[in-house]
């Protein structure tokens, strides 16, 4: 109980506090406007109108994406900044169960990128918005954001010991659009770079997002990101144990 | 005395104070922050946008990079020169760097002057990742004029960045400027998208803003032409930019003189 009232007021908390920075905003909303904006003038140009509604939704997942690298990525040293880590770790409660919510709220954020550019996409350029599935859709989503917001502990763990995460933050963004399919389809990727996708909980994600609002198979895309989201779980609790123990023997956790 | 000493303060200004401001964004200098940042970051842009060009039937793989590879140089241009002047504000040397009688125009502009350089590199880099990955096999006797190409719109797009930057002298957060600004670009100055594609309106923005004449001149001359061929394009990429550096000035003391009358230049 007391586990479940730590998670439910930190998300809570941090989701409130990062929609009212400027980067969020920009990173959440305008961000994905511009690339749906985008996609929509180069796939009206390529003539292929039956893919805007595609164009909308990818511009959404690829921000649920940029949401997630930013907030979560970030969340140690947003900490560090505000001196608050040393505090944080030294809390009764496993540092764990701190930063989980924070990553989850991080990826939570990114629900207003896809509704944003989906409305965006109804509004501006009038996309029919007509999903196949509309259940299914809304359960990947939901999964989506939740795998996200694991994947988000294992990154924000990593950075740990990291001083400069926004520039590892900044390199990641298209990497992952491009590995996971946001956009392209991987059939169009060299085969190497497959393996990738399938480790990759978002690549499960979108496909379920994907199937749910444009038609096909939604459940394999969320049974397996669900799977993968519980074994970045795992790893992401070892390697913040073993992290957070290297910080604290360096006493570099303060350090900016 | 005073007459001599004043051109030679402000070429002080201007160069040493302009290398010091650079040498001041302190994480810029470690390679853990440049690499992902500065060359990474825009290598990345230009295979996502090559294979999302390949997906949308649209355009070649020589469109998407030398679309991207002039516009990554907006890495340095905007950003560069935004850190640049919004850093001052949070350093807290903001106040004290303006409380000096040193010449305004030297002082701005020799902050500008290493992110073109770097700029430059940061293109010329997205070209050889451009090369090496991807279908783009310019000749080589257009690689001079490519670079003179690419050396005009980056300092035209430095121009620009010093208009965001100079929004560093008003806002608190310089980044709700730049950001914005720079992923504006790739819709607006025919990066992605060709400008004909676009709507009227749409066209009109981007003919204004910098980079696109530069960008339309770079894939002419990367298909062969010659530089005389292209020269209206170079030039209109020269005077936009000569504009944006004007309007930085400008606004730079507008923002100054109301910085000291709201003092609000320690803010941060």
């Amino acid at each position: 109980m007391h586990v479940a009232r730590l998670i439910a007021i930190t998300w809570w908390f941090q989701l409130k506090q990062s929609t009212k920075a400027g980067i969020f905003v920009f990173t959440a909303i305008i961000e994905p406007l511009i690339f749906a904006t985008l996609a929509y003038y180069l796939f009206k140009a390529g003539k292929q109108p039956g893919t805007l509604l595609y164009a909308a939704l990818s511009a959404g997942l690829m921000g649920i994406w940029s949401a997630t690298l930013f907030g979560a990525g970030g969340a140690i040293n947003y900490q560090r900044w505000q001196g608050v880590l040393e505090p944080l770790i030294a809390a009764p409660p496993p540092y764990l169960l701190v930063l989980f919510p924070q990553t989850l709220a991080a990826s939570t954020i990114g629900v207003y990128s896809l509704t944003s550019t989906l409305l965006w996409g109804r509004a501006v350029f009038g996309i029919p918005l007509h999903f196949v599935h509309p259940v299914a859709f809304l359960l990947a989503v939901a999964v989506t954001i939740v795998a996200l917001g694991v994947l988000g502990l294992v990154l924000g763990s990593s950075f740990i010991l990291y001083r400069e995460a926004n520039a590892l933050s900044n390199m990641l963004e298209f990497p992952v659009w491009i590995v996971t399919g946001a956009i392209v389809p991987l059939s169009l990727l060299p085969g190497w770079v497959h393996y990738l996708s399938w480790g990759l909980a978002p690549t499960w994600g979108y496909r379920a997002i994907r199937a749910g609002a444009l038609g096909g198979n939604p459940w394999p895309g969320i049974g397996w990101a669900l799977a993968l989201a519980a074994v970045y779980l795992l790893i992401g609790e070892a390697i913040l144990r073993v992290f957070e123990r290297r910080a604290r023997e360096k006493a570099t956790l303060s350090l900016v | 005395m005073t007459a001599v000493r004043l051109p030679m303060s402000g070429a002080r200004v201007f160069f040493v104070g302009g290398v010091m401001s650079y040498r001041a964004l302190f994480s810029w200098q470690s390679p853990t922050f440049y690499i992902p940042t500065m060359l990474a970051h825009p290598a990345f842009q230009i295979l996502f946008f090559a294979y999302l060009g390949r997906f949308s039937h649209v355009r070649n793989d020589a469109f998407y990079v030398v679309g991207n590879a002039v516009q990554v140089s907006a890495m340095a241009g905007v950003f560069g020169v935004a850190m640049t002047i919004g850093g001052e504000r949070w350093t807290q040397t903001l106040a004290p760097l303006l409380a000096t009688p040193a010449n305004r125009m030297a002082l701005f502009l020799g902050r500008a002057l290493p992110q073109i350089a770097n700029g430059f590199v940061v293109s010329a880099f997205g070209f050889l990742v451009g090369r090496l990955l991807l279908n783009f096999d310019p000749p080589l006797s257009s690689l001079p004029r490519l670079a003179l190409i690419v050396l005009v719109s980056t300092a035209a797009c430095t121009g620009f960045g010093l208009v965001v930057g100079a929004f560093g002298l008003r806002l608190r957060d310089v980044f709700i400027f730049s950001n914005p600004a720079y992923f504006l670009m790739l819709l607006f100055c025919g990066v992605n998208v060709p400008l004909s594609a676009l709507p009227h309106w749409m066209q009109i923005v981007g003919s204004g803003m910098p980079l696109t004449h530069g960008i339309a001149a770079a894939r002419e001359v990367a298909a062969g032409a010659s530089l005389s061929s292209v020269s209206t394009l170079v030039w209109k990429e020269a005077l936009i930019g000569a504009c944006y550096f004007l309007a930085a000035y400008l606004l730079l003391r507008l923002f100054e003189a109301e910085g000291r009358r709201r003092a609000s230049l320690e803010l941060v």
